[in-house]
C-alpha cells in the first residue's frame, strides 16, 4: 500500500496553500485519505477523475487534491455531477457530500440520481450534524440528541441514508465508519468499479459541535464508539434484531446490476439517429 | 452544401430551439413549464438524433446544475424556463457568473409573481434577470422581438455565453414564444459560431482565472488533461478560495471588466425613424410589434416619432437612448410590468427628456393604439 509521503505527493495539491480548514480530530480527512488510497489501489489516472462536492466541512475536501475538482453549491454536488458525467462518460466521478448536503437540502437530488442509476460514486459523510454552521441538527442527528437548534434534544426522527438510498435505487449501497480505515478504502474501491449510482455512507464524528454539545468526549472516544456499534453484515446477518439495536451494520449493503443511465442515453442516440437517416432516405 | 435559406412557418419557441441547435448546443437540461415547454420537447427530440445530450432533472435547481456540470465538461449548454423556475435557478445562475461558465437560459416570461398568469405574456423578470441572484455580478440578458430574432437571438446568446464566459439569459415573452411567424432559418454553415478559448499553454502553468489581454481566462474542459479547481467561492486566479482583499476585488471586479470591454458588441440596438425624431418609443420584445405598428400610424398623421429597439436589455445600451437625446422631447416607454425598463430610461435621461410610462400587467397586450394615444397626448 501506499506510503502516507507518497500519498502526499502524488495527490494532494503542491500549489494549494495549506493548513486546511478542518478542525483537530476531525474525521473528514481520514475519509479523504482513504479514498485517495482507494483511488490508488485501482491506479486510476488523475486527469480522469472528476471529485465534485456540494458546502459544509465535507465540501471542502475537493480543493486540497489533485483531480479535476469542482465545489458547487449546497445540496447540488449530484445535478452538478450528473451533467458533467453525461457530458464527459469517460470521467470517473465521485462526490463527497455532508449528511445535510445531501439528505437534508440536496435530498431531492439525491433520490433522483438514485433512480437514474447514473454512474456516479457518492460518498456521504455522516457526522449527524450540520458541522461547518456550528452545530444544527441534521437529517440524521439521532432523536434524543442535542444540537445548538435543539438544545433540549431532537424531536425529529432520522433518516437511515443507506435504507433511504437503497429505497430510492441505488444499485450499490456499503456503510463504514471512518474509524474502519480498510473496509473504507475497500468499500470506495468496490463502489468506484461498480458501474451505476453507488453510495458509501461513512459514519464519522465532529467533535467541535456534535461531539462536544452531545459530552461524547474526545475524537479518539468519538472513534471508539464507532468501533463498538459498527457490526459486520456477514454478523449481523446470523444476528437477532434484539441483539442488532443500536448498532450500526456496516459492509456492502445491497448491490445489483442494471441498466446504467449514459448507457442507457447511448441506445437513445441510436435510435434517434437511426430514425433521423431512414426519414432523409424516404425524402429523397 | 446547401446555402439557401428554409422558410419554415414556426413558433417563437420553436425558433429558439433551433437557434440553440445551429449555435452548436449539444447539451439540454430542464424542467417543463408554461410557456416554455416547446423548448424542452423540441431539443428532446433533436439532440440525440444530432449526438447531443436531453435529460429532465428533476428540477429548474437540478436543470441548471447540470448544465454548469456539461458546460464544465466542454459542450455547449442551455436551458428554458418561466418565472418559478427562473427564481429556482437563481442561486445556481449566481455560481455561474463567479465560476465563470458559458451557459443560456431561455426564460419565456408569464405574468408574475407566483405562479401568476402562465399563460398570459408578460415582461415581469427585467430586473430578476437583471438582479436575482444575490451579490454583485454582470449579466448580459437580450429581448428577441420577433419570431425570427428568437432564432438570430439565441444563437448570438450562446455565442456571447462562450465568448464572455458568462451567463446569457434569452428573456422572451409569451407573445413572442408562442407567436407563429414564416421566418427564413439560415442553413447551418451559414451561421456563425463561436467557441470558448481553451489554454495552449502546458498544462503545469495553466491558471483557469487568470484572464488574458481580451479580460476572458481561457476555460479548460474537465478530462482534458488540465486539472483545476473550480468553485462558488471567491477565489484567486489559481481558483483556489481567498479571505485576501486584492485577490477578491481582483476577482469581483474582473467579472465586470470583461463585460465593460465587450459593451459595444453586446449592445444589440435597432433604431427607427429616429433621424428626425423629436419623440422616441423605446421598446423590446414583444412590444416591439405594437409599437412598430403604432409608429407607422403616427408618421403617417405627420407626427416625427421614432422607435429605439432593445435587443439587449443588460447591460443596458445607454449610449442608444443617450445620442438621441438633444433631438428628443418626449420619451415613451411602454411595458407589461409596472415600468422596469422605465425606470433604466429615467436614469439616463437624466431630467433632459419628458419621460413617459405605460403600463400593464393584467395579462393583455399593450395596443398600438393605445400607443398611438398615449404618444399623441405626450406631443400635445
Ligand atoms: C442555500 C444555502 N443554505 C444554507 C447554507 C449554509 N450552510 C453551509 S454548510 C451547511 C450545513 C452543512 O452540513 P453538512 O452537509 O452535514 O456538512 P458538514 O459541515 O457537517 O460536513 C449549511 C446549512 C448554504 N451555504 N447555502
Ligand atoms: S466543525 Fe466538525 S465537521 Fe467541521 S471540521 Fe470541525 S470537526 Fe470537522
Ligand atoms: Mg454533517
Amino acid at each position: 500500500m501506499i506510503s502516507n509521503s507518497e500519498l502526499v505527493n502524488k495527490y494532494f495539491r503542491h500549489n494549494k496553500k495549506f493548513p486546511h480548514i478542518w478542525c483537530p480530530g476531525c474525521g473528514i480527512g481520514t475519509i479523504l485519505g482513504n479514498m485517495l488510497r482507494a483511488i490508488d489501489a485501482l491506479a486510476l489516472d488523475k486527469n480522469e477523475i472528476a471529485f465534485v462536492s456540494g458546502i459544509g466541512c465535507t465540501g471542502r475536501a475537493p480543493v486540497y487534491v489533485d483531480f479535476n475538482t469542482l465545489h458547487t453549491t449546497h445540496g447540488r454536488a449530484l445535478p452538478f455531477a450528473t451533467g458533467l458525467k453525461l457530458a464527459r462518460p469517460e470521467l470517473k466521478v465521485l462526490v463527497a457530500t455532508g449528511d445535510g448536503d445531501a439528505t437534508a437540502i440536496g435530498g431531492n437530488h439525491l433520490i433522483h440520481a438514485c433512480r437514474r442509476n447514473i454512474d456516479i460514486t457518492t460518498i456521504i459523510f455522516n457526522n449527524y450534524i450540520y458541522g461547518m454552521t456550528g452545530g444544527q441538527y441534521s437529517p440524521t442527528t439521532p432523536h434524543g440528541d442535542k444540537a445548538s437548534t435543539c438544545k433540549l434534544g431532537n424531536i425529529e426522527r432520522p433518516f437511515n441514508i443507506s435504507q433511504l438510498v437503497e429505497a430510492a435505487g441505488a444499485t450499490f449501497v456499503g456503510r463504514t465508519t471512518s474509524y474502519h480505515t480498510l473496509q473504507l478504502q475497500n468499500i470506495i474501491k468496490k463502489a468506484i468499479m461498480h458501474k451505476g449510482f453507488s453510495v458509501v455512507e461513512v459514519i464519522t464524528h465532529c467533535p467541535t459541535t456534535y461531539g462536544r454539545i452531545n459530552k461524547k468526549g474526545s475524537a479518539v472516544d468519538m472513534l471508539k464508539w464507532q468501533k463498538e456499534v459498527a457490526v459486520d453484515k456477514s454478523r449481523a446477518d446470523k444476528m437477532d434484531p434484539k441483539e442488532l439495536e443500536g448498532k450500526i451494520i456496516t459492509g456492502i449493503l445491497m448491490e445489483k446490476q442494471l441498466p446504467e443511465f449514459c448507457e442507457q442515453y447511448d441506445t437513445i442516440i441510436e435510435k434517434a439517429q437511426s430514425l433521423k437517416n431512414n426519414q432523409q432516405g424516404k425524402s429523397k | 452544401m446547401n446555402k439557401k435559406s428554409s422558410y419554415r412557418l414556426i413558433q417563437g419557441n420553436e425558433a429558439a430551439a433551433e437557434g440553440a441547435l445551429a449555435a452548436g448546443v449539444s447539451f439540454f437540461a430542464g424542467y417543463p413549464i408554461t410557456p416554455s415547454t416547446e423548448i424542452a420537447e423540441i431539443l428532446a427530440d433533436r439532440l440525440p438524433a444530432n449526438g447531443g445530450t436531453f435529460i429532465q432533472m428533476e428540477d429548474e435547481i437540478g436543470s441548471i446544475a447540470a448544465i454548469i456540470g456539461a458546460s464544465i465538461g466542454g459542450r455547449k449548454v442551455l436551458t428554458a424556463t418561466s418565472g418559478p423556475g427562473f427564481s429556482l435557478m437563481q442561486e445556481n445562475l449566481g455560481f455561474a457568473c463567479l465560476a465563470e461558465v458559458p451557459l443560456v437560459i431561455v426564460n419565456v416570461m408569464r405574468g408574475g409573481p407566483s405562479t401568476g398568469m402562465p399563460t398570459s405574456p408578460s415582461q415581469g423578470d427585467v430586473m430578476q434577470a437583471r438582479w436575482g441572484t444575490h451579490g454583485d455580478h454582470p449579466i448580459i440578458v437580450l429581448s428577441p422581438g420577433s419570431v425570427e430574432e428568437a432564432f438570430h437571438y439565441t444563437v448570438k446568446a450562446v455565442n456571447f455565453a462562450e465568448k464572455y464566459r458568462n451567463p446569457v439569459i434569452v428573456l422572451m415573452d409569451e407573445i413572442i414564444g408562442h407567436m407563429r411567424a414564416r421566418v427564413s432559418l439560415p442553413p447551418t454553415s451559414m451561421i456563425e459560431r463561436v467557441n470558448r478559448v481553451h489554454p495552449n499553454m502546458p498544462p503545469e502553468w495553466y491558471l483557469p482565472y487568470e484572464r488574458s489581454a481580451t479580460g476572458v481566462a481561457p476555460m479548460a474542459s474537465f478530462g482534458d488533461g488540465y486539472r483545476h479547481h473550480v468553485t462558488g467561492l471567491v477565489h484567486d486566479a489559481k481558483g483556489f478560495p481567498t479571505a485576501d482583499p486584492n485577490e477578491a476585488r481582483n476577482n469581483i471586479r474582473g467579472l465586470f471588466t470583461k463585460i465593460e470591454r465587450g459593451f459595444r458588441e453586446l449592445c444589440l440596438v435597432d433604431y427607427e425613424f429616429m433621424d428626425d425624431a423629436e419623440h422616441a418609443i423605446i421598446a423590446y420584445g414583444g412590444m416591439v410589434l405594437s409599437a412598430r405598428s403604432a409608429l407607422e400610424q403616427l408618421r403617417k398623421s405627420g407626427r416625427k416619432v421614432g422607435l429605439i429597439k432593445l435587443g439587449t436589455l443588460w447591460p443596458f445600451p445607454r449610449f442608444a437612448l443617450e445620442q438621441y437625446l438633444p433631438q428628443l422631447k418626449t420619451i415613451l416607454v411602454p411595458e407589461l410590468n409596472m415600468g422596469q425598463i422605465y425606470r433604466e430610461v429615467l436614469r439616463v435621461n437624466a431630467g433632459k427628456a419628458v419621460v413617459e410610462k405605460l403600463n400593464r400587467v393584467n395579462g393583455t397586450i399593450i395596443t398600438p393604439n393605445e400607443i398611438v394615444k398615449t404618444v399623441k397626448g405626450l406631443i400635445r
